[in-house]
């Protein structure tokens, strides 16, 4: 499991990392710009979101069509968004064609024309999409729960509000770009069947004289344990809770990681096994651990039936106390760190996972861990320590956000 | 990449795509059975039973496959379609042994009378999930309506009143009737020998019994209906088309699948530009479904209540317009660097290779490689997309509404 992360960090601030994958015959990127939705005025939530559109509609001396029209003739498959902390562009296409595509996307994070004339389609498709959020009931329960379990503005919709979104104007896209969107603490990682020299002579080439902008730093708000119901005539109410964690940089990240996914990161792992398969409550049933560099949560969802919730909600509590009490044994810990590190060796068949990984690893540390140094952290995960991390689990903070035809008993 | 291919003295097939490159190697039971497959009185059986052979055998109960498929890391899952219900593991090369033998033991089920009851609670929840789900609803509504009587139009999962009244008796049956090894075909892909395969298949299959069943292939006539179905609460629209395509067999595919990308990819189509770009809809695509002797377009179209019937109608204007205004090489062209881009990325993972040999097998007796797919592909040309459209035409459809008003009718 030996690769070599191949970085550069250019004047400005833009760090290039890249991983060549002889392997695969594709190549992907992920560019990730620290101009989230966290930076989103509060009376024009849905800002971020609408500029990462806009910037696919005319860039340099591109019209809409025309660059949508080059990047499928390239074969590239392509993504703009906006998520809480960064604005982000990512593609993949065959390895061969990966920088041809690369001065468009260039074009399209510096040169964007942010034509008046769009306002208002992107205004009707982000208003369209909030409104089938809510039409959606599984997706509309978490962004409750993340709104209610991080600080503001971490637990925000990226997508934001229809009031947000409606109060947009071009002016307001074109402030947020000049003043957040630039190479300061910016990351472009590359994987897959690609050429070092080549790739960061053209990086360089594209973004070298990119100026850089000034980074403000987020202030959070405070977060208080507290429940949340939203009433809705559905079939199943969905359930969906939520307590804090450490973050990626922390020294018992791992343990972390650990207790999320002996909680419910596989198909015998305990909320699947008590709720699902002995008593047959849901379908769907999961846990999983979300973080930002300041904040980090273990999230738990289910959806049920009506007369099935209250009871799926007991359990799931009732499973987070036992893993508080009595910590995990040595099998389950052993069976956790195989799932892991089977995906990990199994990362490495995707040139678009590997991107993404390299990306992540340096927002959340500022470096890359290789593929032997997370794996010999799982090796040396004990039971004990696990245990002790679970014993200090906060479950006394908890949120929690229902959705469904009536609100449920929370006792503990 | 070397192939290899069996059929062991009890009929099961065996086929192989070995790489070693890769780092881990799939491994898939593909059986040619699904709700097509059903009587009246049996909707919902093969998704059921896909479900109860995760449930144990004589040796293992449910919660021990859990366990033995998590202790060696693999990734597994299932699924059910109108026409194949696949049982598939991704491992690292050193688990295959251990793979093998899980995923063959599991495929002779016990099918306890009392792990049928809990599990059927556990797929009612799953109905009830999905019909919480708009994009859902108007999918199974569409397809029931399109195939009327045909058995390619009932939903797969089946429903709260037919699974209700499934009874474990049927699901010996008619796991008798469909589970012999001549129905079968076993897949493996990735980092492997065929030699250990082979052996793997004989030790741990060999001895299975049954014989092979028959599908009823009539032809489809799609009802070219229209309906609209309210759900009162919801804030948006879905619109759905359905129209017959090519049948799996028939090289059509290809250029079937290119029209569904010009027409409806999510980016740069014909759909994309008429709808997404102006803000009309905020989802519009096409996909092809190749089927058993069977095709079938599906249009999805996401919008606002008070565009629905404008859009049904641009809908409709968009495909009859196809005859003045054919698809141009500069399409094609377009359509096919993405198809071909995405169809390489896609299968650098061994689970996809997995799953395009076995459907390879199942349903042509033919090894296809990625390489050969590219050239099919390649070879399509613009009296090919004339051809297939004269006699597949995407309009008249069988067209489904649902969302909040019931107010819309039938464009012309």
């Amino acid at each position: 499991m030996t690769t070599e992360i191949l970085t550069h960090r250019l004047s400005n601030g833009l760090t290039l990392l890249a991983e060549v994958m002889p392997a695969v015959q594709s190549a992907a990127f992920s560019l990730l710009i620290p101009a989230g939705a966290a930076n989103d005025p509060a009376n024009r939530r849905g800002l971020s979101s609408m500029l990462a559109e806009w910037w696919m509609r005319g860039a340099g001396d591109r019209e809409s069509r025309e660059i949508i029209d080059e990047l499928d003739r390239l074969g590239v498959s392509h993504a703009a968004s906006a998520g809480t902390a960064h604005l982000s562009l990512s593609a993949a296409t065959l390895a061969s064609q990966l920088l041809n595509s690369l001065p468009i996307f260039a074009d399209i994070v510096r040169r964007p024309l942010l034509d008046p004339e769009e306002l208002e389609p992107l205004q009707a498709l982000a208003i369209q999409g909030l409104k089938g959020l809510e039409d959606d009931p599984g997706s509309k329960v978490i962004v409750e729960l993340r709104k209610h379990a991080f600080p503001d503005p971490l637990g925000l919709n990226p997508a934001g509000t229809i009031e947000g979104v409606e109060a947009i104007t071009t002016e307001d896209a074109r402030h947020f770009h000049q003043t957040h969107v630039g190479p300061d603490g910016a990351i472009l990682a590359v994987a897959g069947a690609i050429d070092w020299p080549q790739l960061r002579d053209r990086v360089e080439e594209l973004f070298g004289d990119w100026a850089p902008q000034h980074r403000s730093t987020l202030s959070l708000g405070e977060v208080r344990p507290s429940r949340h119901h939203l009433t809705k005539d559905t079939q199943q109410i969905q359930v969906a809770l939520a307590f804090p964690s450490v973050t990626v940089s922390h020294p018992e990240y791992y343990l972390a990681r650990a207790v999320a996914a002996i909680l419910g990161g596989y198909s015998s792992a305990r909320l699947f096994t008590e709720v699902r398969e002995k008593r047959g409550l849901c379908y769907s049933i999961s846990a999983g651990y979300e973080g930002f560099r300041e904040r980090a949560l273990i999230l738990c969802h289910a959806g049920t039936s009506t007369e099935r919730a209250q009871e799926t909600l007991d359990v799931m509590l009732a499973e987070l106390d036992r893993l508080v009490r009595n910590g995990v044994d040595a099998q389950e810990l052993k069976t956790m760190t195989a799932g892991l590190k089977s995906s990990l060796i199994m990362q490495q068949e995707s040139s678009m996972s590997r991107a993404s990984m390299l990306a992540g690893d340096w927002y959340h540390l500022g470096r890359v861990r290789s593929l032997n140094e997370i794996a010999a952290a799982l090796d040396a995960l004990t039971p004990e320590a696990v245990s002790q991390h679970a014993v200090k689990l906060p479950i006394d903070q908890l949120t929690l956000a229902t959705l469904g035809p009536k609100a449920l008993k929370y006792s503990q | 990449m070397r192939f290899h291919h069996a059929t062991l003295e009890n009929g099961l097939q065996v086929v192989a795509e070995l790489n070693d490159q890769a780092h881990s190697v799939g491994l898939g039971f593909f059986v040619k059975a699904g709700s097509r497959d059903e009587s009246q009185s049996e909707w919902g059986l093969s998704h059921f039973l896909e479900h109860m052979i995760f449930k144990g055998t004589e040796k293992r109960d449910a919660l021990q496959v859990n366990t033995d498929l998590d202790r060696i890391g693999a990734k597994h899952n299932a699924q059910t379609s109108e026409e194949d219900t696949i049982y598939h593991v991704t491992v690292l090369p050193e688990y295959l042994p251990q793979a093998f033998e899980i995923l063959a033991d599991i495929l002779r089920p016990s099918l306890r009378t009392n792990d049928f009851e809990t599990e059927k609670q556990v797929i009612l929840e799953e109905i009830q999930m999905y019909d919480d789900n708009p994009m859902s609803v108007a999918y199974e509504k569409a397809k029931a309506l399109h195939f009327g009587t045909h058995p390619l139009g009932r939903s797969v999962l089946g429903t709260l009143e037919s699974v209700g009244a499934l009874q474990p008796d049927q699901m010996r049956g008619y796991f008798k009737t469909h589970y012999g090894p001549p129905n079968l075909v076993l897949s493996v892909a990735g980092k492997s020998n065929w030699e250990e395969i082979l052996e793997l298949a004989r030790k741990h299959s060999g001895n299975w019994t049954g014989s092979s069943s028959h599908r009823q292939l009539p032809k489809p006539h799609g009802t070219l209906s229209f309906e609209a179905l309210l759900r009162a609460d919801d804030q948006q629209m879905v619109l759905v088309a359905v129209s017959d395509g090519p049948p799996l067999e028939s090289d059509d595919r290809y250029a079937a699948a290119l029209l569904a990308t010009i027409l409806g990819d999510h980016t740069g189509s014909r759909l994309y530009w008429d709808l997404i770009d102006p803000g009309l809809a905020d989802g519009a695509e096409v996909s092809y479904q190749d089927y058993n002797q069977a095709g079938a377009y599906y249009t999805f179209i996401s919008c606002s209540p008070e565009e629905a019937q404008e859009n049904l109608e641009r809908l409709s204007t968009i495909f009859r317009s196809l005859k003045t205004n054919p698809p141009t090489a500069d399409d094609l062209e377009r359509a096919r660097n993405k198809v071909m881009a995405r169809h390489v990325l896609r299968n650098e993972r061994p689970g996809a290779r997995m799953m395009n040999l076995g459907l390879n097998w199942t349903y042509r007796q033919k090894y296809v490689t990625v390489k050969d797919e590219l050239e099919l592909l390649s070879k399509v040309t613009i009296p090919d997309l004339n051809r297939v459209l004269e006699e597949w035409p995407l309009w008249p459809a069988t067209v489904v509404t649902v969302g909040p008003t019931t107010k819309l009718h039938a464009p012309h």
